[in-house]
């Protein structure tokens, strides 16, 4: 099972990097979203995979070798709400600069840095 | 119990700020009593650091290594002493009508929030509880750039978004594999499973590791959100930014390569230390390239931070000292430098230094204030920047790396020219209108309280530094292990 | 305006408070069985979008009690809170006490952990249900 979940995780993070590299804004963002779902995957992964086996000791036994180790589950749980919170946060913004810049591409988003216009000094920007 | 209270108290302080939200005057006062509050509580934690070396709780009365800890010493407590400084001047700042962006309500839970990522980051010993508090930290950050709603507020959040995002994922990989290694997350429990772990393996986890806090901090290949964004805030949280939201980076580097991973692999020490130098070169470059005053400082945090990040690479126990002392004297200089620029554009109503001129003959203190910070932020002696290059070349020499010690004395050079080319403009040369007369009513005492404290503290580390230089070797010495 | 849905009208009314009350179940049950703070919390973010989405977000806001960002505000305040008694038994800050009051025919068992999680299902009502809201609010009157 370890082999399907790391292949998945694979294509979740491919596909992830292929958005995010994407010039619309919006797909960037999703693809930000698709990276941070596949490394969470990541972390979950790491306390074991099993299925069926609950975390429960047996009089004899010190460690539990069969069972998932539940902290990497706890520590899933904070980042993906921690994820979800800034995934909120993006999607609001994302929506307010696509309407206040009136495009979605991201090579005309030059507002906090507008492009050069002299070959020696950077454009002067008009007063606040 | 005192060193929860980085955390504690400005988290307490940004939910009262969201109760009082209703009544503006009365959030500004609760506001400035939490400041004053976690200043108080930031001193008695490095009055107590002094004497027992560390300060530590367990949150829930846990057995360790499986609780999450919260332990404070020397490096914490400076840390934590200068977030609660600066939250304190932001504050203050907001008593003068030296900033032209209206007061949010969101405002002052916003940047206790911040403070409260900062501060919990400084003090916890707990590799996930680290990442909760960059993440924290992150979502105020956030939250404050795009308060004002402008274009291009947006468009600077969302390249500081995009970038910083990247780099948590990067630290949240970094964590969830590091846990699958050692089976540890508690700092010390960590290092010691660290030691025992194959080099093959430990080499990739602490490189991941590094890379995301360098993301954090703004070296070289990854600096790019931070001159986007800067330039866009307000001026007490721009200030705030400056001294505290790179250096939560460059504490995580200092804490992880010092003390908790320490030794790691030295083909990561050679990498940091090249990555230092082009950081120092390309910031200073894109400093001498810019012209708005916000810009210049802004790539000279990304020059400065080149500094720090050699201090580290140089990976000894003077080294360590270095980084501490110049991380303390770069937060109070460049938010010192960034408060000065906004008294400029009170007065001149301008950040571009090609539209302001004179103001030397129209108001002298000022330009005594900038030109004392920009020396200071150049090294020249006796202010506190030479204390700080001083220590980190004399050691890069002792250790024979002349190409670095040359490559930080060659960028002090740029650093004096970009400092001039602001006291030359906006001091020196005649305004370009010649009718131009100051604001004559300028209600600006409350910023230059919180300037002039700043300039006092860089005076005394640079008139004084036997007590500093003290302080950050016994600081870097507790860190390996040592008693000072 | 859009038409009015006579039969969700009548039926979230009842609904939302069905909801609720499942929200504080699941509040409860958490600490013995699967639920909590959290996704109690998510439960009643639900009551609230169902209440929006039949009638409008302006109502729902109002049946938020406090607002939706002071609600998530206070709640964080009360988790912070449920450290403190700790202290006073000269315990680190969230070390949890429990404590049982009899009643005669049942036990009723108290305990500062209970004081977090209402904290953390306060918070998640406040500011889920303020964002899903302010949502709804910004395509209302959309066609």
């Amino acid at each position: 099972m370890i082999w399907a979940v790391a292949i998945a995780l694979g294509v979740v993070i491919t596909a992830g990097t292929y958005l995010a590299l994407s010039r619309d804004v919006f797909r960037c963002l999703v693809g930000l979203a698709l990276i941070g779902s596949g490394v969470n995957l990541l972390v979950f992964t790491t306390g074991r995979l099993v299925t069926h086996v609950p975390p429960i000791i047996d009089a004899a036994e010190r460690q539990l070798s069969a069972a998932a180790n539940p902290l990497p589950q706890a520590l899933v749980l904070t980042a993906i709400v921690i994820s979800f919170a800034l995934l909120c946060f993006s999607l609001v913004l994302v929506v307010r600069l696509i309407l206040v810049a009136a495009t979605d591409d991201v090579t005309q988003l030059r507002a906090a840095e507008p492009p050069a216009t002299d070959a020696y000094k950077p454009p002067l920007e008009e007063r606040l | 119990m005192l060193a929860l209270t980085p955390l504690l108290v400005p988290l307490a302080t940004a939910l009262l700020c969201v109760l009082t939200q209703a009544r503006p005057r009365w959030q500004l006062r609760v506001s400035a009593a939490g400041a004053l509050t976690l200043l108080l509580c930031a001193l008695a934690l490095l009055q107590q650091v002094q004497h027992a070396g560390v300060v530590s709780v367990v949150g829930g009365n846990w057995p360790l290594p499986f609780g999450v800890e919260f332990a404070a010493d020397r490096l914490s407590a400076v840390m934590v002493l200068v977030a609660a400084l600066m939250v304190n001047v932001a504050v203050l700042w907001q008593w003068s009508d030296a900033d032209a962006a209206p007061s949010a309500p969101a405002l002052q839970p916003l940047l206790h929030g911040l403070v409260t990522g900062a501060g919990a980051a400084f003090v916890t010993a707990d590799l996930f509880n680290l990442y909760v508090w960059f993440e924290v930290a992150l979502i105020c950050s956030l939250g404050l750039l795009a308060q004002g709603g402008a274009l291009r507020q947006l468009d600077a959040t969302l390249k500081y978004f995009a970038l910083n995002v990247f780099g948590t994922v990067l630290l949240l990989a970094a964590v969830g594999l590091l846990y699958a290694a050692t089976g540890h997350l508690n700092f010390s429990a960590l290092g010691e499973a660290m030691a025992k772990l194959d080099a093959a393996v430990a080499l990739p986890l602490i490189g991941v590791l590094l890379l995301a806090f360098l993301i954090k901090a703004a070296a070289f290949p990854f600096f790019a959100w931070l001159p986007a964004s800067y330039h866009t805030l307000p001026a007490p949280v721009l200030a705030l930014f400056a001294a505290l939201l790179t250096k939560i980076g460059v504490y995580a580097l200092i804490r992880m390569l010092s003390d908790v991973l320490h030794p790691a692999p030295q083909l990561l020490y050679d990498a940091l230390g090249w990555i230092a130098v082009v950081s120092m070169v390309t910031g200073v470059l894109g400093a001498a390239y810019h012209w708005d005053m916000r810009r210049i400082l802004a790539f000279h945090s990304i020059s400065q931070i080149g500094y720090i990040l050699l201090a580290i690479a140089l990976a000894s126990r003077a080294g360590d000292a270095a980084a501490i002392f110049f991380t303390v004297h770069h937060s109070l200089v460049k938010a010192g430098l960034f408060l000065v620029v906004a008294l400029v554009f009170r007065y001149t109503g301008h950040y571009d230094l090609r539209c302001i001129g004179g103001l030397y003959a129209a108001r002298p203190g000022l330009g005594a204030v900038f030109l004392l910070l920009a020396l200071a932020l150049v090294g020249i002696p006796p202010f506190s920047g030479f204390w700080g290059k001083y220590l980190i070349v004399r050691e890069a020499m002792a250790q024979g790396e002349y190409l670095w010690a040359a490559g930080a004395l060659l960028v002090g050079v740029i650093t004096l020219y970009s400092m001039m080319k602001i006291w030359l403009e906006a001091f020196w040369k005649p305004h370009p209108d010649s009718a131009w007369r100051p604001p004559a009513a300028a209600r600006v005492t409350a910023a230059w309280l919180g300037v002039g404290a700043l300039v006092l503290l860089t005076l005394w580390m640079g008139l004084y530094p036997d007590a500093m230089i003290r302080y950050v070797t016994d600081a870097s010495t507790a860190l390996r292990g040592g008693t000072p | 305006m859009t038409p009015r849905a006579l039969i969700a009208e009548v039926f979230v009314r009842f609904l939302y408070g069905t909801l609720l009350l499942a929200s504080l179940w699941v509040l409860l049950r958490g600490h013995n069985a699967p639920g909590g703070g959290f996704i109690g919390g998510l439960l009643a973010v639900t009551a609230s979008a169902a209440y929006a989405l039949t009638f409008d977000a302006a109502r729902a806001l109002r049946r938020i009690p406090l607002g939706p960002v002071r609600l998530s505000a206070f709640g964080v305040l009360l988790a912070l809170l449920s450290g403190l008694p700790a202290l006073l038994q000269g315990l680190p800050f969230l070390t949890h006490l429990w404590i049982t009051l009899p009643l005669g025919f049942s036990e009723l068992a108290l305990s500062t952990v209970m004081l977090f999680d209402l904290g953390v299902y306060l918070c998640v009502w406040g500011a889920l249900g303020g964002y899903s809201l302010a949502l709804v609010q910004s395509v209302e009157g959309a066609p």
